[in-house]
């Protein structure tokens, strides 16, 4: 029996001091100026002297033996230093993986999905290194592919994994199941006799890529000492060396890693990508070895987004309660298992949404196939969970004759309601507020293309600049969505970060310095930092150090979990500094006032002062000659794993709350649909940089839509071939597809959490998908049971 | 091959140019310029905006030998390229490159290189930060470049305008709502200037 967690007192919300540029301001980007003036050096922009560029072959099908690899024609090619297959592996370790070393450096025997590395290639220009690629004969045998559910647990399928040894093999039904969590609760047969509806539906979540701009890059160079110094984009420094080192069959502490620039993540640097094929190349050739994909590769060269199928059964009562939950998720985690285990948890113990039901049965399961390979990407299993419930929802709303966001607030999950895993939801759930604000919200005016006169503005229409209607057959729909998000990782992980922090007087000021291994990634981590060592410390400049393995491990930048974490650390430490720094103090100056001794002390405006602001001390005269430096691992609450059979457990260590409004108005005749506003409210906990928390709702709020409408990865169900591996053919949202997106920010603290916050990057993703949706079907009166929409969905030529 | 152009006012001359190269690689790999960003290489993107004779161009689908004797602006140069305007009363022509003099003095200005500090920067630039339109920033260079461009000819623009002027710059981090208000506060502030 797993000991419950204990709750804890609530976090000090600050030493009390306020300084300024601390935390709650809108401070700017400490790299905003290199970033606007084209200096900040992103992982493909390193350059070295007699650098050689790398190049990785890959697999042009998806599943099939390797009968021989030819690589004289490349290794005779001018220009070329080295061409490397598996055989070439230096050590015993030629696989890696998040949690399960599944995934071949190089490709042994057979491949298992379209693009998987087969050969690598140093050459001294990119393009040498592409041709000599190109001249590696690899003759394959092909196998049948399997493709969804039907195929991978067909009796006779074959196994994309033989001889799984893995800690899921056990409780899986079938080895092409990489893992399966039940969550089950109450009694769900019982409860239906009780249900005067129920609905059933059946949806479809498409392969969503992660489309970061910024491609997979980076440069090894091999160093005197047999070990190798790589430069890298990545979201977890740490999680990388611990799956590089043993392939290279180096010690940690000879793979020095320090994070480049990093365009963009959102989950998809959550697995290696180039990183150990870099290494490899550079500790063979003796020279550093850039490798940069282009858009084509890097669609081949990182996980995406779990495409799923989701059966979904309701149950209310006449009066509007919900009675019962059946559902089924099916997850295809493609060849390699990544993140696929957590992905599963997170579909299944978040599978019924924020809302109170009591009798739950669900089953989310993820498969082993050969279509690409699926992991993280921001909203991690409770997106394509969130875009049935809410389909679901409005559904039963309007049978049992409610209002939609009536029924949704009236089911509403709050604080103590107990989740589907049996835990208790211990901090504010504003989930019936958050959609009382956006449905408040005033809604855009109408036919707002003739605003600016008689002619219609295209621009303002379905179709745009295309001039496919003057607002002919344009109708405007509306449609709303509230999803459920845990924060950190999960199920019993320990998820710590690690941060040092320095204080000392450097030119005649006191200046702290900040150094974490957290990745930037764009989020605005770093601006955070600064914040918090000033409200903790007292101080006006701070220094962030750059991310490297040189400081112990901050953790993955993903789950919404990094300013919650590394945060923590960050204050954490920043506290033993100050603990530290009023030793001192009391040491060297202890004797001059009875205060050092009996009143509260804080840091403030550089100078040690009393809580009644009596100045003590100036910080440069305390810290004169010394400086005082911390590192220290800091974790939140623990959690537990759900019970396997039941899926009962403290699986979460936060909820993250967000509810969207969607308004569109859809050319019903071409089927063109344009999203005129996303508004969005969110429960945030303490916005420590609300210019920063308002971005990331955007941005997360624009990714759901893009896969409402547009964002597909198109794979061949025949050939389990990538059709559309390019941004002329997979299309995000540019400026003229994104609407308005309007942000209300709730501010509810968590005690649990360092100031109250609450992960913020996510939750946005989850409801923008269903809410724009929802707000098709309630524009066309169509059922649309597939994301993303189309235009032959709203025409019927599909 | 060689070829001889003119980068943010500066004579250039790359040697040993291949047939295949495109201005972006010789912007990044030959000049030490990689401020114009690699997100597509197919002119999907806009992450690789310059100014080409003053118009508004995707570097990657330029061939290296198509510049010639041309000027080009990077982000890089959009600073002085600004100010220069500025002092100059615009620049309608679309052919206003930086002096080499001027050039010169951009080049010696001192900054930190851990933040940039003392870098004096175009009125765009300054909107991109202070609205909070940079996020991973790998955007940024190609966006600044075609917002600028943009107020050239159109300084006070309607909203859709901006989103027009806009559309082949892809942005996956901040859902656009920043870089518009940037653009709208760089107007704003170009507007109050005069």
């Amino acid at each position: 029996m797993p000991t419950k967690p204990t709750t804890g007192a609530p976090t000090k919300i600050t030493q009390g001091s306020q300084t300024k540029g601390g935390i709650g301001e809108s401070t700017l980007r400490p790299d905003g100026t290199l970033k606007v003036t084209g200096e900040f050096a992103y992982s493909s922009d390193m350059w070295h002297e007699d650098m050689l560029w790398g190049q990785i072959l890959r697999s042009t099908v998806a599943h099939a033996e390797i009968v021989s690899i030819d690589t004289v024609e490349a290794l005779k090619t001018p220009g070329v230093y080295a061409v490397m297959t598996y055989d070439d592996l230096p050590t015993e370790v030629k696989n890696y993986g998040l949690e399960i070393q599944d995934t071949p450096v190089l490709a042994h025997g057979k491949v298992r999905h379209h693009g998987e590395p087969v050969a690598i290639v140093a050459a001294d220009h990119p393009e040498t290194a592409r041709r000599a690629a190109a001249k590696i004969k690899v003759e394959y045998r092909e196998l049948p592919v399997i493709t969804d559910e039907a195929s991978a647990t067909a009796p006779d399928a074959i196994l994309i994994h033989e001889g799984r040894d893995d800690h899921h093999i056990g409780h899986v039904p079938h080895p092409n199941i990489v893992h399966r969590q039940p969550i089950i609760r109450g009694d769900v047969e019982e409860a239906a006799k009780k249900a005067d509806f129920v609905v059933k539906g059946e949806y479809t979540f498409g392969m969503q890529d992660q489309a970061f701009l910024g491609p997979e890059s980076g440069l090894a160079v091999p160093g005197e000492d047999g070990g190798v110094d790589l430069y890298i984009a990545t979201q977890w420094l740490h999680s990388d060396l611990k799956q590089i080192a043993p392939v290279l069959g180096l010690p940690e502490d000879k793979v020095r890693m320090t994070l480049s620039g990093v365009g963009g993540a959102f989950g998809g640097r959550e697995d290696l990508s180039m990183q150990i094929h870099a290494c490899l190349l550079a500790l063979r050739t003796g020279k550093p070895v850039k490798i940069v994909y282009n858009r084509f590769e890097s669609f081949f060269g990182h996980v995406h987004r779990h495409p799923a199928k989701l059966y979904y059964e309701h149950g209310a009562t006449k009066d509007g309660k919900l009675t019962h939950l059946k559902a089924r998720i099916v997850l295809d985690g493609g060849a390699y298992a990544s993140a696929s285990p957590a992905v599963v948890g997170n579909a299944s113990s978040l599978g019924a949404g924020p809302y109170v039901v009591d009798n739950v049965d669900i089953e989310a399961i993820a498969l082993y196939t050969n279509n690409p390979p699926c992991g993280a990407m921001r909203g991690f299993g409770a997106v394509q969970a969130c875009f049935a419930y809410e389909a679901q929802m409005d559904k039963l709303a309007d049978k049992v004759g409610m209002d939609r966001v009536a029924f949704r607030q009236l089911n509403a999950m709050e604080q103590g309601t107990i989740m589907p895993t049996g835990q208790a939801v211990d901090s504010p759930a504003p989930v019936a507020e958050l959609l009382r604000r956006v449905k408040a919200m005033p809604m855009p005016p109408e036919q707002q293309w003739l605003a600016a006169g008689e002619a219609a503005d295209v621009r303002q229409l379905p179709g745009g600049l295309s001039n496919t209607t003057h607002g002919e057959g344009v109708v405007r729909g509306v449609g709303y969505a509230v999803g459920i998000k845990n924060v950190g990782f999960s199920e019993g992980f320990d998820d710590y970060s690690t941060a040092r922090v320095r204080m000392e007087v450097v030119g005649g000021e006191p200046v702290a310095t900040v150094h974490t291994a957290m990745a930037e990634v764009g989020q605005g981590g770093v601006t955070v930092h600064a914040q918090i060592a000033r409200t903790e410390l007292g101080v006006t400049q701070v220094t962030i150090n750059p991310a490297d393995t040189q400081v112990g491990s901050a953790g993955s930048t993903s789950a919404s979990r990094q300013t919650y974490v590394t945060g923590g650390a960050v204050k954490n430490s920043c506290e033993l500094v100050r603990e530290k720094v009023l030793e001192l103090g009391r040491r060297k100056f202890g004797s001059y006032h009875p205060a050092w001794a009996t009143a509260e002390l804080l840091l403030e405006g550089g100078k040690v002062v009393t809580d009644g602001g009596e100045v003590l001390a100036d910080l440069v005269d305390v810290l004169e000659g010394e400086a005082v430096e911390i590192e220290a691992e800091w974790r939140h609450r623990p959690t537990e794993a759900f019970d396997l059979r039941t899926g009962q457990g403290f699986g979460h260590v936060q909820y993250t709350f967000a509810a969207h409004r969607a308004v569109v108005e859809v050319d019903t005749e071409l089927g063109l649909v344009k999203v005129i506003e996303l508004a969005c409210a969110q429960d945030v906990g303490k916005a420590l940089n609300p210019l920063s928390v308002i971005g990331q709702i955007q941005g997360g709020t624009t990714q759901g839509l893009g896969v409402a409408v547009m964002e597909e990865i198109i794979v061949d169900p025949k050939t389990a071939k990538v059709r559309n591996p390019s941004f002329t053919d997979y299309l995000i949202p540019t400026i003229l597809d994104t609407p308005t997106i309007p942000v209300d920010v709730l501010e509810l603290a968590d005690d649990h959490a360092p100031y109250g916050l609450r992960g913020i990057g996510e939750a946005p993703t989850l409801s923008s998908t269903p809410a724009v949706l929802a707000a098709i079907r309630n524009a066309t009166g169509l059922e649309l049971n597939r994301t993303p929409v189309r235009p032959e969905h709203l025409t019927g030529t599909a | 091959m060689r070829v001889n152009f003119t980068v943010n006012g500066r004579k250039q001359e790359a040697d040993d140019v291949w047939e295949g190269e495109s201005l972006l690689y010789v912007l990044r790999e030959r000049m030490g310029l990689p401020g114009s960003k690699n997100a597509c290489e197919q002119g999907e993107c806009g992450s690789c905006t310059v100014r080409l004779d003053g118009v508004p161009v995707c570097s990657c689908l330029v061939a290296a030998g198509q510049v010639e004797g041309r000027e080009v602006v990077t982000v890089e140069g959009l600073a002085d390229f600004a100010k220069q305007r500025a002092e100059h009363g615009g620049c309608a022509s679309g052919a206003c490159g930086t002096s080499l003099q001027d050039a010169q003095q951009w080049a010696a200005k001192g900054q930190d290189s851990q933040t940039g500090e003392g870098t004096e920067l175009a009125p765009i630039q300054q909107a991109f930060i202070d609205a909070g339109a940079v996020q991973c920033g790998f955007c940024t260079p190609g966006l600044l470049v075609a917002a600028d461009e943009m107020l050239e000819h159109n300084p006070n623009p309607t909203d859709a305008d901006i989103r027009e002027a806009l559309s082949g710059n892809l942005c996956r981090c901040t859902g656009y709502e920043k870089i518009m208000d940037a653009v709208r506060l760089a107007a704003a502030r170009q507007g109050e200037a005069v």
